[in-house]
């Protein structure tokens, strides 16, 4: 196949699975987890995170060659800034509900350790073409495990997946009782640390990073 | 006075910035296995959070806010959209300042901190607690205490953290687990912890 082995293809991929910006860099955590107790919070939050980091690769990829290179920090936080600012002006017009709850998580974007990464290490010397890829591959990986925390902490905390209660009636009156650990903070702290667990069973570790 | 005194401790303990809001992890999974350099960049970030969440009180309430510009004979404006580009350069500016003041005026606090101030100005829990001063509109005097107890609750759980994984370094963790993950099991233990402060008013 003539896409699986093209270059975009596998610097996207990576972004994902291989490479995937939370558990194998343990990058951008930070923002990660504040915004996990809902399903619906997480999603948004992972597609602004997608739609900056691509545009930012794009973007910073363009302007590599004309970037000075002592004052490279300002100008990629510069670039990063003005898209998160647009991506919260676009959340607060259309999604106005669901930004009141992301409060102040969308604007650290700026901050988050993957964007900055990214930018620092793969769109100043790649062309815009992958870094727009890789910017793609890298915020749908951290989507993924946002939404994967989410789904766990959703699932357990409240019982429900997107607002809709999916716990069997028949299961409540045996008994059954919704973890009110997992909507609390620590719950975060557990779940990623498990799936982190998890990940590297399936892959395994490289001794080097311990 | 009282007021001031239950926002600090609700800073440091309820509200912990690192362990309540996950604000500041990069670094604090990067420096956490020293608890030296721990304590170092815990009294860095207190610092900077002690100066830059006021200024940027000031610069919000008189340049930014709605009707902010009223001085100016713009009082229809409303620049608050502006508030994240204004302070990340805000922190940055402030960041570089401090490390030359301190370079030209104690050689001993450059040696110590110098290292952790650069690092500090892409902390989030730096620009997070400046954003969280604007949405929970504080007054001057508050934005100073929460900014200085945000700092404080940053250090206790970064400072424990560091001694608690030196503690653990002879401990048989299973293989998977071992760096990043034990580390979230700690901090969500850490976490529970800090919620038994929960409900304590003065």
């Amino acid at each position: 196949m003539g896409l699986r082995n093209s270059e975009i293809y596998n610097t996207f991929i990576d972004g994902i699975w291989d490479e995937n910006p939370v558990t194998k860099q343990v990058l951008g955590i930070c923002s990660a987890l504040a915004v996990t107790v809902k399903l619906n919070t997480a999603f948004v939050m992972a597609m602004s995170l997608t739609v900056v980091a691509a545009f930012s690769g794009l973007i910073i990829s363009m302007l590599r060659k004309k970037i000075p290179s002592n004052i490279r920090i300002i100008v990629e936080l510069t670039v990063i800034a003005t898209l998160v600012i647009i991506a919260d002006q676009i959340l607060k017009a259309y999604l106005y509900d669901i930004s009141k709850q992301l409060s102040v998580f969308v604007g650290l974007i700026i901050t988050n350790c993957i964007i900055m990464g990214r930018a620092e290490s793969f769109a100043m010397v790649n062309p815009p073409h992958l870094s727009f890829a890789d910017g793609l591959g890298n915020g749908l990986g951290y989507g993924l495990i946002l939404m994967l925390v989410a789904f766990i902490r959703e699932l357990l905390g409240s019982g429900t997946l997107f607002g809709f209660d999916v716990i069997p009636e028949f299961l409540i009156k045996f008994g059954y009782k919704n973890m009110g650990i997992m909507v609390l903070a620590p719950g975060a702290f557990f779940v990623i640390g498990m799936l982190v667990w998890l990940k590297n069973s399936i892959t395994g570790i490289d001794e080097e990073n311990l | 006075m009282e007021d001031l005194l239950n926002l600090f401790i609700n800073s440091v303990f309820i509200g912990n910035i690192l362990l309540s809001y996950f604000l500041g992890m990069c670094s604090f999974i990067a420096v956490s296995r020293n608890v030296d350099t721990s304590v170092g960049l815990g009294f860095a970030v207190i610092f900077v959070l002690g100066i830059t969440t006021p200024v940027n009180y000031l610069i919000y309430h008189f340049l930014l806010a709605k009707g902010a510009l009223a001085w100016a004979g713009l009082p229809d404006v409303d620049l608050s959209f502006l508030k994240f580009i204004t302070f990340i350069a805000v922190i940055a500016a402030m960041v570089q300042a401090v490390e030359m003041v301190i370079e030209k005026f104690s050689q001993k606090l450059y040696a110590s901190l110098g290292v952790f101030l650069p690092l500090i100005a892409v902390n989030c829990a730096i620009l997070g607690t400046s954003l969280f001063m604007v949405e929970r509109n504080y007054t001057f005097i508050e934005s100073i205490v929460f900014g200085i107890g945000s700092g404080v609750g940053w250090m206790l759980a970064i400072v424990s953290m560091s001694t608690i994984l030196h503690k653990m370094k002879y401990a048989d963790v299973p293989k998977g687990l071992k760096g990043f993950g034990i580390t979230m099991i700690v901090s969500g233990l850490m976490a529970m912890t800090f919620m038994l402060f929960s409900g304590i008013n003065l």
